[in-house]
């Protein structure tokens, strides 16, 4: 496979003739999004409004006993006070599209019935004139809550005799799920080397800029219900929604105004969204809800979440036999959408870049008194990317090998591909060896060994760490997804020559109102400005999936591109009706359609417009007409990837990890609009390198999230990070016409691990070999404190609940993870292979 | 933000604010950046009945040379400190302390007398005030009062302010040359708040010793503190590297430190030794060079 360090200026083999794919173009999005122009759900707003606001229970597991709502209703200015007793039967559980064989249920009603699961979660709604009246009345609700014991470790939920969840299950292991491929015991057993590690993905919160917010708006006479709500996925939120209320699908419509971030969190159908659809048909009036920074915290889905035991089966010379993980993923107390998938997305991806004859997962899903994980920016893949970029450094400093060595070890050759791997995926392209050549020399990668080994004699600890990792985007095929992997395209020009874009993708903030206008203008030989994307609204767009797992493009973008090319050829076959040349002898540029053998021969492009529409010049038996749809269904996944390496400082004194450098070598295939691309990259980095320095939602023993606000739950801001240096290898994917991989989640998968492996690198003079996330600094101080004898864990610190870590001590909350903050040898004795190899 | 109901006031003279508040008393809450009581009344932990809003009163913004002394209004924001020439020449701590606050949303709304007044204990400028042994001025309808900053701060958000009193000016010295000062502050990385916040005082005498010197405390414990253990170690002592060290060990003396989800009190008492013996030594390399 043929590969450049430059984006190509042209879409390979395809018909275009315009100067617009592959070029740097700033975003049509981004004056009004800089402006404050832009319509969030919370800037629409409908005459006679009433405000929904939710109470929530302060328990994480209780019987709820009896709920009196009386004061609350004669509250000044209430309409309504709902229960999960009064709505019954009228609205359906929140779906789940995930099924995993002998799945346990667990069904979560729009308001909890008779217990409650998880702090946060609903047990009545209070409408009002206005939001202050339906908060005032919401703290005149008396919940009685019969307190349970709180099931928060993911690993004693699991055990026998643990308090269950649910009174109709033995345990609360929610579902096993394995996958093998290869002869993994025999591999284990021939291996000349077997290194393991125990390794914690921690819980993580996606914090979207906007929280998510709901309107609804139901014209009674027509009999139609609109709700506007932030999501990533509008038409599947109408049907789910349809299906929630009983009501015809057609009768429901589902706006997504602008929104303001969602990393997967609003990947999701929440039980707000069908609820305040309820109340606007019940009261015959608009109603909103806007969620609070504490209630998105605590109530949209969380990321991550796994604990594994991670083995690796290796030849003394380096060289991979088979990969063994026994993974714990903490599921939250009920299935959101794709809950049970994302671990098994882990499961899959398990192999990395590396050529792993044999594989075996084994996935414990646990139910837990947690809000629910799911689909969180990379879902499941930087989970198995950070196991196995991390067991390779283990590897790699248990043989004294260097890293770059143990990997280039094992790298499929670029000529190998599509390379399968044990899981059962089949790898489309890719040149491993390439992106790492090219990231180890843009660092002078030797000499940055021999300057951390002399900063070492001085008392001054860089480490440098490396991640070279393949992902699954463009998701997906439809057999491989749970309801449909394709996605829609239509195209129309109007009678003016202007032209509309239509996807079924529904992009916020990916750029693709850009992108897919360069798309537009090189194929139909106009200026961007000439096109327009729509999306995001299901009473205009034809059915689409959604933007998530790095399809917005991939996929979406394919489709749009099929019904641009459908009316390029309707137009030529007009052009060339009109010009009396062949069809394919018209190329489209600066507007106009030319012939390419008599340049003299040419028509404007409007010109062929408006015959479609007057339709009184058209070639005989041709519709009138410009409007294309297309419903592109991928063959495959595409797997880009990638080579990063950073280098971190470690503070001796304090602990403190600063980011001092990062270079990231991205190949997603060909590149639409490269600013797009290194925004994706830049800012799925710095996500990553928040789970990897700053990041945990912590719960408390009894369930209390003790990261309940941004005061207390870090994330990286532009101080946390250096320039990031960004470059590309393109290795087109042979799955689609455009070449087109996807770059949404490459980031966020690649960077967590890499800063991992430099953090280790930094400690491993102190006897570490491994630290888990996040890298706060009391863990590394205790590290670098007591790593060399071994003995001491980093312990978490006893947490408080409240409003804020530093009001006076109320609580005492531990974190869970303290357990798992294994400096070295403390599990030492588990393995025969998990001595220090200092 | 969906607070409870409450009646807002926004006096436009400090004596109507001072009425305000002697009428309504302990159902009031001053409202200056409203960086603190917001989130608290955000969240309901807070629902005072009577809201005395200070933004509109008039001349309480303001840094100016008074005598020795340079006063600073109560009402001036962090991110006005922070950019004061006149501080940053005549008493650079205050204002190096200043922009370490928080964020610049935080530093361009909130006010040094509302700061000084809700203490909280991780608060960055009460380890300036104290180092500097500066003043606080409080009005009440009777009259004002100036409180030393050593009396001023009595536990966690409790300071020596009586009912229907308000924080109206905050008075620190000029300092020479020879005096060097310095803010070394670890922040907690959500908040920005002090983990420990150390200010230092360094007074150089002749022949490198140090004549005197004042280390202010903030995040440790639940009130900030002056480290007189410290103090008394590097007093009439030739200043180095090691005798920082020595003394900053001294810090937590008699303290029993915080712990919370960001730090264990294991490891701020750890920090407090090491963000001393930097101060100290940033203070120093201040001094010697005339601003």
């Amino acid at each position: 496979m043929a590969t450049t360090l430059t984006p190509p200026n042209k879409v390979q083999g395809q018909p275009t003739t315009g100067s617009h794919i592959g070029k740097a173009m700033k975003r049509k999005e981004d004056p009004r999004l800089i402006q404050g122009l832009a319509h969030y759900v919370d800037d629409i707003v409908l005459p006679n409004t009433l405000h929904a606001v939710f109470v929530r229970t302060p328990y994480a597991h209780a019987k709820l006993r009896s709920i009196d709502t009386s004061k609350a209703k004669s509250a000044p200015g209430v309409i309504a006070v709902l229960t999960g007793a009064d709505v019954k039967g009228s609205i359906a559980n929140v779906p789940c599209a995930a099924q995993i064989p002998d799945m346990k249920l667990a069904p979560r009603p729009v308001l909890a019935i008779d217990r409650v699961r998880f702090v946060g979660e609903a047990v009545a709604v209070i409408v009002a004139t206005d939001r202050y009246r339906a908060r005032d009345a919401a703290e005149l609700v008396e919940v009685d809550y019969d307190p349970l014991t709180a099931v928060v470790d993911a690993e004693k939920a699991i055990a026998k005799g643990t308090q269950t969840l649910y009174d109709e299950h033995s345990d609360n292991a929610a579902f096993r799920w394995e996958l093998e491929g290869g002869d993994v015991a025999g591999a284990f057993k021939s291996a000349e080397k077997i290194v393991k590690q125990r390794m914690i993905n921690q819980r993580l919160i996606p914090v979207a800029m906007e929280p998510r917010g709901v309107l609804a708006e139901y014209k009674t006479g027509e009999q139609q219900l609109t709700v506007w709500s932030s999501t990533q996925i509008p038409h599947l939120l109408r049907t789910q929604v349809a299906a929630m209320l009983s009501v015809p699908e057609h009768s429901v419509r589902v706006i997504t105004p602008e929104v303001g971030g969602g990393f997967g969190s609003k990947l999701n159908v929440y039980p707000e969204e069908a609820l305040v659809g309820y109340l606007a048909m019940k009261l015959g009036k608009p109603v909103k809800w806007i969620e609070s920074r504490r209630e998105n915290f605590q109530t949209a889905i969380h990321g991550r979440d796994q604990i594994a035991e991670v083995e690796l089966a290796l030849k003394k010379d380096g060289t991979i036999l088979a990969v063994r993980a026994r993974i714990v993923a903490d599921l939250g107390a009920y299935y959101q959408l794709l809950t049970p998938l994302i671990p098994t997305l882990t499961g899959l991806m398990i192999c990395g870049c590396y050529k792993i004859p044999a594989a075996r997962i084994e996935i414990t899903g646990a139910l837990t008194n947690k809000m629910a994980t799911d689909a969180y920016r990379g879902a499941g893949r930087p989970e198995a990317t950070y196991m196995i970029e991390r067991i390779i450094d283990v590897a790699a400093a248990e043989l004294k090998m260097d890293p770059a060595e143990i990997r280039r070890k094992n790298f499929p050759r670029a000529e190998e591909f599509p390379y399968a791997v044990p899981t059962g995926l089949i790898y489309d392209s890719a040149n491993y060896n390439e992106t790492l050549d090219i990231v180890l020399k843009s660092v002078g990668y030797k000499n940055l060994r021999a300057e951390q080994e002399k900063l070492r004699k001085q008392g001054k600890f860089i480490g440098i760490g490396l991640s070279t990792y393949v992902e699954i985007c463009a998701m997906g095929p439809s057999s491989a997804m749970p309801a449909g992997g394709w996605e829609s395209g239509t195209v129309r020009i109007e009678p003016t020559g202007k032209v509309n874009i239509l996807t079924g993708a529904s992009p916020h903030g990916q750029g693709q109102e850009t992108s897919f206008a360069q798309m537009g203008a090189d194929i139909l030989g106009l200026t961007p400005d000439d096109v327009q994307v729509t999306h995001g609204d299901t009473a205009i767009v034809p059915y689409g999936i959604g933007t998530f797992g790095s399809r917005g493009t991939a996929v979406g973008g394919i489709a749009a591109y099929k019904s641009l090319v459908k009316l390029r050829e309707k137009i030529a076959a007009i052009a060339a009706h009109l010009l009396q040349v062949d069809a394919s002898d018209l190329e489209f540029a600066d507007k106009k359609v030319v012939s390419k053998s008599n340049p003299k021969k040419w028509i404007n492009f409007l010109d062929c417009v408006g015959a479609a529409y007057v339709a009184k010049t058209l070639p005989p038996g041709m519709d009138p007409g410009l409007d294309a749809t297309t419903f592109y269904e991928p063959t495959n996944f595409t797997f880009p990837f990638g080579a990063h390496l950073c280098v971190v400082e470690l503070d001796a004194e304090t602990g403190d990890v600063k980011l001092q450098k990062y270079i990231a070598v991205d190949d997603c295939g060909n590149v639409l609009n490269p600013l797009l691309v290194d925004g994706q990259v830049h800012g799925g980095i710095v996500q990553s390198v928040g789970q990897a320095m700053l990041e945990e939602a912590v719960y408390d023993e009894n369930g209390q999230l003790i990261t309940g606000e941004l005061m207390d739950y870090a994330i990286p801001r532009a101080s946390d990070v250096p320039w990031i240096e960004t470059s590309r290898t393109v290795t087109p994917s042979p799955v689609n016409p455009l070449g087109l991989k996807g770059i949404g989640e490459a980031g966020t998968i690649g960077a967590t691990p890499c800063v991992a492996n430099a953090v280790a690198d930094a400690l491993s003079p102190f006897g570490v070999r491994h630290v888990d996330l996040p890298f706060k600094r009391e863990r590394i101080w205790r590290l670098m404190r007591e790593g060399k004898s071994g003995s001491a864990p980093a312990r978490e610190p006893a947490g408080q609940s409240g409003a804020g870590s530093r009001a006076p001590s109320s609580g005492n909350g531990k974190s869970r993870n303290g357990k798992g903050a294994n400096g070295s040898s403390k599990k030492g004795g588990s393995s025969k292979s998990s001595r220090r190899s200092r | 933000m969906i607070p409870a109901a409450f009646e807002y006031h926004a006096p436009k003279s400090l004596e109507e604010a001072l009425r305000l508040l002697e009428r309504h008393g302990d159902e009031a809450k001053l409202l200056a950046g409203g960086h603190s009581l917001l989130p608290l009344m955000k969240l309901r932990l807070a629902s005072p009945r009577f809201v005395i809003d200070l933004g509109k009163l008039r001349g309480m913004s303001y840094i100016r040379e008074e005598g020795d002394k340079i006063a600073i209004g109560a009402m001036t924001t962090h991110a006005d400190v922070a950019a004061s020439e006149l501080l940053a020449s005549k008493c650079p701590l205050i204002s190096e302390t200043a922009a370490e606050i928080g964020d610049a949303q935080v530093r361009n709304r909130g006010t040094i007398g509302g700061s000084l007044a809700h203490a909280d204990p991780a608060a960055d400028y009460p380890a300036a005030i104290l180092a500097l042994d500066a003043e606080i001025v409080a009005a009440n309808t009777g009259g004002n009062r100036t409180i030393p900053a050593r009396d001023f701060f009595v536990d966690m958000l409790t300071t020596q302010l009586r009912p229907g009193e308000i924080v109206t000016q905050v008075r620190v010295p000029k300092l020479n040359p020879r005096i060097g000062t310095a803010y070394c502050k670890l922040a907690q990385p959500a908040s920005g708040f002090a983990i420990v916040g150390v200010a230092a005082k360094i007074v150089l005498g002749a022949a490198g010793k140090i004549e005197s010197a004042a280390v202010g405390v903030t995040g440790l414990a639940p009130k900030p503190y002056r480290a007189d253990s410290v103090e008394s170690a590097l007093a009439g002592q030739k200043a180095s590297d090691k005798l920082f060290g020595d003394a900053a060990k001294a810090v937590a003396k008699g303290v029993e430190p915080l712990g919370d989800l960001h730090a264990s009190a294991d490891y701020r008492r750890e920090m407090a030794i090491v963000f001393t013996r930097r101060a100290l030594s940033q203070a120093l390399a201040a001094s010697v060079k005339p601003a």
